[in-house]
């Protein structure tokens, strides 16, 4: 049995569907939303690798390599934006994030 | 079976199975850890998809910098982890219900996947055989060339994620004593020592 592109979108697929899982089921913590989100990042890259890969195409891996900037730049802004809500209002619960609701 | 279907199976069933111990664990410093395994593991699965050169590069930024970044954030944050995870089998049967349709439908469509005809004539740059020219050097002919518009606005992308982050996190305090070195260069004799006759037997 060879590995095709399937297997490999197969396992994109089940992490991705984590990820969500992951946001839905954390409703209180933003720390493991934050790293959902990476989750789902990985199985979008993973994706975008394995058809560069099957396909014989570079760019694949072009646009994996900007997707990765793009979620550290995402990880970094967003937990200095978690540490200044905590230091104003000494709690990470997404349920206490009301504030701008109006 | 052969060897490298052998390791495709060890790394994605570590992946998938750390996944579900990062949104699972109780304590978040063992979700980060088991987010690093995973980010491993899926380096693993690129290694063997012949993409080295992204694999290195995500254990290097993933794994050094995000991970560390989330362990620093975790541990510096004093926060009662234990009464965060209450309510979590509250939204378990609609997150379940939700992940189970979606993973269907995703499994359905990637299941039955065909390369359309048109998918060959479509290739921009084709990988070159890797007995010629390794990985990175592949990629680093396209992204430096017709590439490097995008390349230039990933740098810019980060270039504004360390000022936000810089300027979010940044608090001045007013109460803290700092060196004025210019007041300090501008200082005379004349502003500096005041002489006074002190008579015997009285201070100033």
């Amino acid at each position: 049995m060879t590995i095709g592109l399937s297997h490999y979108l197969t396992v994109g697929a089940i992490l991705f569907t984590l990820g969500i899982l992951g946001i839905f089921l954390n409703r209180k913590n933003v720390i493991v939303i934050l790293m959902s989100i990476e989750l789902i990042l990985l199985a979008v890259n993973i994706n975008l690798v394995a058809f560069s890969a099957f396909l014989g195409d570079i760019v694949g891996q072009i646009y994996a390599l900007i997707v990765l900037t793009v979620a550290a730049a995402e990880a970094a802004i967003g937990l200095a934006i978690l540490v200044v809500f905590y230091r104003n209002r000494g709690s990470i619960a997404v349920e206490d994030i009301n504030l701008m609701k109006g | 079976m052969n060897l490298s279907a052998l390791f495709f199976y060890l790394f994605s069933t570590i992946v998938v199975a750390s996944a579900f111990m990062v949104i699972a664990s109780r304590n978040p410093v063992h979700s980060v850890l088991f987010l690093i395994l995973a980010f491993v593991n899926a380096a693993g699965l690129f290694v063997l998809v012949g993409a080295e050169f992204l694999a290195m590069i995500l254990i290097v930024v993933y794994v050094g910098a995000v991970a560390v970044l989330f362990l620093f954030v975790v541990m510096m944050l004093d926060v009662d982890f234990a009464e965060l995870r209450q309510g979590f089998l509250q939204y378990l049967p609609v997150g379940a219900i939700v992940g189970f349709i979606f993973l269907t439908e995703l499994l359905l469509i990637v299941g039955t996947w065909i390369t359309g005809a048109g998918a060959a004539g479509a290739i921009r740059s084709p990988i070159p055989p890797a007995s010629e020219v390794t990985n990175t050097q592949a990629i680093g002919r396209v992204l430096y060339t017709t590439y490097v518009h995008y390349f230039e606005l990933a740098g810019l992308v980060l270039l504004v994620a360390m000022i936000g982050a810089i300027v979010l996190t940044l608090q001045h305090k007013t109460q803290a004593k700092r060196q004025n070195v210019s007041a300090q260069n501008a200082r005379t004799k004349a502003s500096a020592i005041e002489i006074r006759k002190v008579r015997r037997g009285q201070g100033i």
